[in-house]
């Protein structure tokens, strides 16, 4: 496959699903939703005493919540839906190679979760009257995306193994709070005990999180920003690598259908 | 050379007993199958459910690996070199599944079209030549939710050739249409391989196989029982009679006695709406009608009729025969299972 075929079948593709995405009105409504409590939830745990840049740093923290959830539980959940509906086989029987059918799956779930991101900002501002000024908008403008492409890369990681495992939509799920207290969203790591700073460290969204942190309330965002893609870019070398031989078990132990 | 070679296929599920032990059970799906399709021949695979049609379709498309034996297809191992021959072959199965509903037809051909490595240049007229051959033009950009079963249907047909395959699988493409669309469907079948593509089809229908087939092969058990023409198999119960009559209440207690008549080679109760059928098929000059008729005293019989035998009734007997030698084994073998599986290739 060239180069140029496989960025048209990763657009084309990542288009296809954003566009099924927008055509389920519950869906919509839960992601459109969503945010708005993780965000509320956290003005309110934040808002008692302390000042404006604190609750921004909540916002901030809520915001990637979004993302996180409508990745990590609404991508191993699309997988699953596929072989529901009959899909997934027909989508590893074309003759593309299987991370480049699951990776557009992803980054659509992660493009919705940008909505989570500027929802939350949104309603910190406009409800909570939050100051959302930021100290450095370019980085700031950087660390964004680069955290949601790395959160979409760790959802591509739970979809490769939801093709082998009929069952590993329930990773994403299983996952989802975890990550929001090991990654440091709603508190610092730092109060968190010493064993599960390891965890914290080998997680994405806990240097994506820091890098718009780092850039929205003043510090060095670079370094944080270069974690996070470079372990976006391992998970995505992982899942790569492992897609052939999970497809692999997949055929050899027939779960790529329900029956 | 043929376009696709099967060599002592098998397939063997293993089924955990629970989730909580690692006990599982085997069950052998496809027992060592042998056939050969010619280039630009309509093969039809035949077989009741659960006979193994569908895993050795999945086998030779690369969705499933063989446990033991070996497959190609143009050429390619299926185990080996599985992207070569996704390229080069289609898949289209009947049902409601296998669409994206929320999409337009237009949307679902585009994605696949993609996927299956067709050029953006020729993409849009592939798939209005598709639409036009399946009857949807004017329908793309409806929601798929909103199509019939026909409808769908001829959409799954629409996707499988957006490549041009060169070879086609059909797995049950004609599973719950009405007859109108069924006809249409076998049409568009029939002018595949008038161009050319070398079709492998499983039905239910016999007409259907009968009509469009070149060659058959009925499997039964996981094994192939019988493969030739439509007009072989007939042969093999055609120098013998059909007797049908028409039953209007329990016509059980009489099947087991005319099962084991002299002269009768099978003899099977087919339901037929308000009544049931009892079909009898007799050894070549064997009188059976009067025999049977008195063994249906008190049952009240209408219509009686003699017959040629059709496809239907080789294949009957066939699926028949092959289900009284695989009792009969079971019998004599209490788990059921008849060899070790081998190990799982690759």
């Amino acid at each position: 496959m060239t180069p140029v075929g496989l960025l048209r079948v990763l657009a084309l593709g990542w288009w296809f699903h954003l566009k099924m995405l927008a055509r389920s009105a519950f869906n919509g409504v839960l992601q459109v939703l969503w945010p708005l409590f993780f965000a509320t939830i956290a003005f309110l745990m934040y808002g008692l005493g302390r000042g404006d840049r604190a609750l921004l740093y909540a916002a901030i923290g809520a915001s990637v919540m979004g993302v996180w959830s409508a990745v990590s539980t609404s991508a191993s959940g699309a997988v699953q839906r596929e072989r529901w509906s009959g899909t997934l086989e027909l989508l590893v029987a074309a003759p593309v190679p299987l991370p480049a059918v699951l990776l557009p799956i992803t980054t659509a779930m992660a493009t919705v979760g940008l909505y989570a991101m500027v929802a939350t900002l949104l309603w910190g501002r406009f409800l909570f009257g939050i100051d959302v000024s930021i100290e450095h908008p370019l980085l700031f403008a950087a660390s964004v995306p680069v955290t949601v492409l790395s959160i979409g890369m760790l959802g591509f990681l739970l979809s490769v193994t939801v093709v082998r495992y009929r069952s590993g939509w329930a990773l994403g799920n299983a996952f989802e709070l975890p990550v929001w207290l090991v990654c440091g969203f709603l508190v610092p790591i730092g109060i968190l005990p010493d064993w599960v700073r390891p965890i914290s460290w080998v997680l994405a969204p806990t240097w994506g999180v820091r890098a718009i942190r780092e850039s929205a309330l003043g510090g060095q965002p670079l370094p944080d920003l270069a974690l996070c893609l470079l372990l976006g870019l391992v998970y995505l070398a992982i899942g790569v690598l492992a897609a052939e031989s999970v497809l692999a078990s997949a055929r050899r132990n027939a779960t790529l259908s329900l029956s | 050379m043929p376009v696709i070679e099967v060599e002592g296929l098998r397939r063997t599920y293993r089924t955990r007993t629970s989730p909580w032990k690692r006990a599982a059970r085997e069950v052998e799906a496809v027992k060592g199958v042998d056939f050969a399709v010619e280039r630009g021949e309509l093969f039809g695979l035949l077989g009741p459910n659960g006979a193994g049609k569908t895993t050795t379709i999945k086998m030779l498309i690369t969705l499933l690996l063989p446990t033991s034996g070996r497959a190609s297809v143009l050429g390619y191992d299926v185990v080996d070199d599985p992207r070569e021959v996704r390229r080069r072959v289609g898949y289209v199965f009947g049902g409601d599944r296998g669409l994206y509903e929320r999409l337009s037809a237009l949307d679902n051909l585009r994605y696949f079209a993609e996927l299956y490595g067709v050029s953006a240049r020729d993409q849009k007229a592939r798939i209005g030549e598709l639409l036009e051959l399946v009857g949807l033009t004017g329908r793309e950009e409806e929601r798929v939710e909103g199509y019939s079963r026909g409808m769908r249907q001829r959409l799954h047909v629409a996707r499988g050739l957006l490549h041009k395959p060169e070879v086609l699988f059909l797995d049950e493409p004609s599973i719950g249409l009405d007859p109108v669309g069924a006809r249409e469907l076998r049409t568009t079948v029939s002018d595949l391989r008038a161009s050319g593509t070398t079709v492998l089809l499983t039905t239910h229908y016999m007409f259907e196989a009968d009509e469009l087939c070149d060659r058959i092969a009925v499997i039964a058990g996981g094994r192939i029982v019988a493969e030739g023409t439509p007009a072989d198999l007939k042969g093999r119960v055609g120098e013998g009679t059909v007797v049908e009559v028409e039953v209007f209440g329990d016509a059980g207690a009489a099947l087991r006695e005319v099962q084991t008549m002299t002269g009768v080679r099978s003899a099977a109760v087919e339901d037929r709406g308000h009544a049931q059928s009892l079909v009898v098929r007799a050894e070549p000059g064997a009188e059976v009608t009067q025999r049977v008729l008195a063994l249906l005293t008190g049952v009240p019989v209408g219509r009686v009729a003699t017959r040629e035998p059709t496809l239907e009734d080789a294949y009957v007997e066939l699926v028949g025969q092959t289900a009284e030698s695989d009792a009969a084994a079971a019998a004599g073998e209490p788990d059921g299972v008849e060899d070790e599986p081998e190990e799982v290739r690759a």
